[in-house]
């Protein structure tokens, strides 16, 4: 194999994976300033100039809490859950592109770790596997708290998957492509030079309802039924303390940004933007401002909604949801045959 | 060499989880491990160069079918199998002759292949066949009766489903 290609590889992985994770730690930090904002309070201010070293302090002070396992609790599962959880939240980063192909350093790099025709599947697949950290972490707690968090959650997952991957189908139908590449440059360009050619303005009941399950995907409010802490004391991580709840604490964040990048993708127009055709390295700038929009609009709903009852959660996900990203694909497919 | 390598990999955890999953005592480990052997199977298919129906591998059996089985296993809230079982253990002489006509359809099947790698299908021998693209033009086309039988099949599952759960509750 090619040396320079594995360079480039371990180079991509490396500097990714250091983002990423330092974004994780700063989202949580910009959530607690934003949530401070609009319930007209300060938030965290007191470590480093504007609070901004509060992460680095929440990070210490996890790893040196004690660690508590319950006498009765399922030693093995109780300790692989946090993993099962962050595993395959981390592992979806890999075939997100951030960019197109630049030029750096005489060679032509693509802009994601790496390149698969089908990675809109991937990352359905992976993101299907993250339940299973939660539904473990519930059972092997032996707690009936957790048991029900993890039950209502799996649930959940099923429930709302449907219909987020009937939303993607319309996406797909209309680029024709699995691959999140060739998905966004299919909205490059403009109509009349003002209005970008994103598919949220071709398809925004396909948006609406792609946004609403993928909140309830990632166990956020209005959805976070999982960790109620009204009703379930802090839902599947009841009985986690000290680094395990920090792993899945990360994990909820990734899937965040993972499910923000493919609303980004499928819907926003990807790493396209104004003159992204002639300077290539800008496509990730305006990613990030994308997924970023995303971000701030989950801290925002989390400050302004209130939670679902369990039943209205249900009964919203099979006989509303479910129904119109059905009549959507029917509308979208029509569409596609007579528009092409 | 690293084909090899992989391969050995994955087929060696997946004959260990697929040991587990009838070995354990517990259902819930049972259902975990056959979920393993649903992940060392994806990876085979993308060796394959059939990435599609890995990804289609465990999105519907390891993502959703799996899911179904541990909301109920958690739902019972079952922890050891039932020492009841110990009265059907009469079934294990029926396991006997069914292994023995497993094992007799592989080697059938390994010997017939090896031997006469021409009687394979036309579609199995090109590289692409595992891409969406071409897994999409044989269902609509070749296999377009046998699809759209199982599809309705699948309703026909729901609907029946659907009348089960409501005559309960009468």
């Amino acid at each position: 194999m090619d040396i320079y290609k594995l360079i480039e590889w371990v180079v991509k992985i490396g500097i990714v994976f250091l983002i990423f994770m330092h974004a994780l730690a700063y989202i949580v930090l910009l959530e607690r300033r934003l949530l401070g904002f609009i319930q007209m309070r300060l938030g965290p201010n007191r470590v480093g100039p504007f609070g901004l070293l509060q992460p680095l302090a929440d990070g210490i002070k996890f790893f040196f809490k004690e660690e508590i396992i319950p006498r009765d609790a399922d030693r093995t599962l109780y300790i692989i859950a946090p993993v099962v959880a962050l595993v395959p939240a981390l592992t979806t980063i890999a075939v997100i592109p951030f960019g197109d192909t630049v030029n750096l350093f005489g060679r032509q790099i693509e802009l994601s770790i790496t390149r698969v025709d089908i990675s809109m599947l991937v990352i359905l697949a992976l993101t299907s596997m993250g339940v299973y950290g939660i539904v473990l972490a519930g059972w092997s707690s032996n707690n009936k708290y957790s048991l029900m968090g993890g039950l209502r959650s799996s649930a959940q997952m099923i429930s709302y998957e449907l219909s987020l991957s009937l939303a993607i189908v319309g996406v797909v139908i209309f680029s024709g492509s699995l691959d999140l590449v060739q998905i966004a440059k299919e909205q490059m360009g403009t109509w009349g030079g003002i209005i970008p050619k994103w598919n949220i303005f071709t398809q925004p009941i396909g948006f609406t309802l792609f946004l609403i399950s993928v909140i309830a995907e990632t166990n956020r409010v209005p959805f976070d039924l999982p960790e109620a802490e009204t009703e379930l004391v802090a839902g599947f991580h009841t009985e986690y303390s000290s680094m395990k709840f920090a792993i899945f604490f990360i994990a909820e964040y990734a899937n965040m940004v993972t499910a923000s990048a493919m609303a980004t993708l499928l819907f926003l127009g990807g790493w396209h933007g104004p003159y992204v055709e002639k300077f290539p390295l800008l496509g990730p700038v305006y990613f990030t401002m994308k997924i970023l929009f995303f971000l701030v609009l989950y801290i925002w709903l989390r400050g302004t909604l209130p939670r679902f009852r369990y039943d209205q959660l249900m009964k919203f996900g099979w006989k509303f949801m479910i129904p119109v990203a059905l009549a959507n694909v029917v509308l979208v497919a029509a569409l596609a045959l007579f528009l092409y | 060499m690293m084909e090899q390598a992989f391969f050995l990999i994955l087929a060696t955890l997946a004959v260990g989880a697929a040991l587990s999953v009838i070995i354990q005592r517990s259902p819930l480990y049972s259902a975990f491990s056959l979920i393993g052997v649903f992940a060392c199977l994806a990876g085979t298919y993308i060796m394959l160069k059939a990435q599609f129906l890995g990804a289609i591998q465990m999105i519907v059996y390891a993502g959703a079918i799996m899911v179904l089985f541990v909301f109920v296993i958690m739902l019972l809230n079952i922890r050891k199998e039932e020492t009841a079982l110990d009265k059907y253990r009469y079934l294990w002489l029926l396991s006997i002759p069914f292994a023995a006509t497993l094992i007799v359809e592989v080697l059938y099947t390994i010997l017939k292949v090896t031997s006469d790698f021409t009687s394979l299908p036309e579609m199995a021998k090109r590289p692409e066949v595992g891409d969406s693209q071409s897994i999409g033009y044989g269902l609509y086309t070749g296999y377009l009766m046998p699809f759209e039988l199982t599809s309705i099949l699948i309703l026909l599952a729901i609907v029946g489903s659907v009348i089960l759960a409501r005559r309960e509750k009468d």
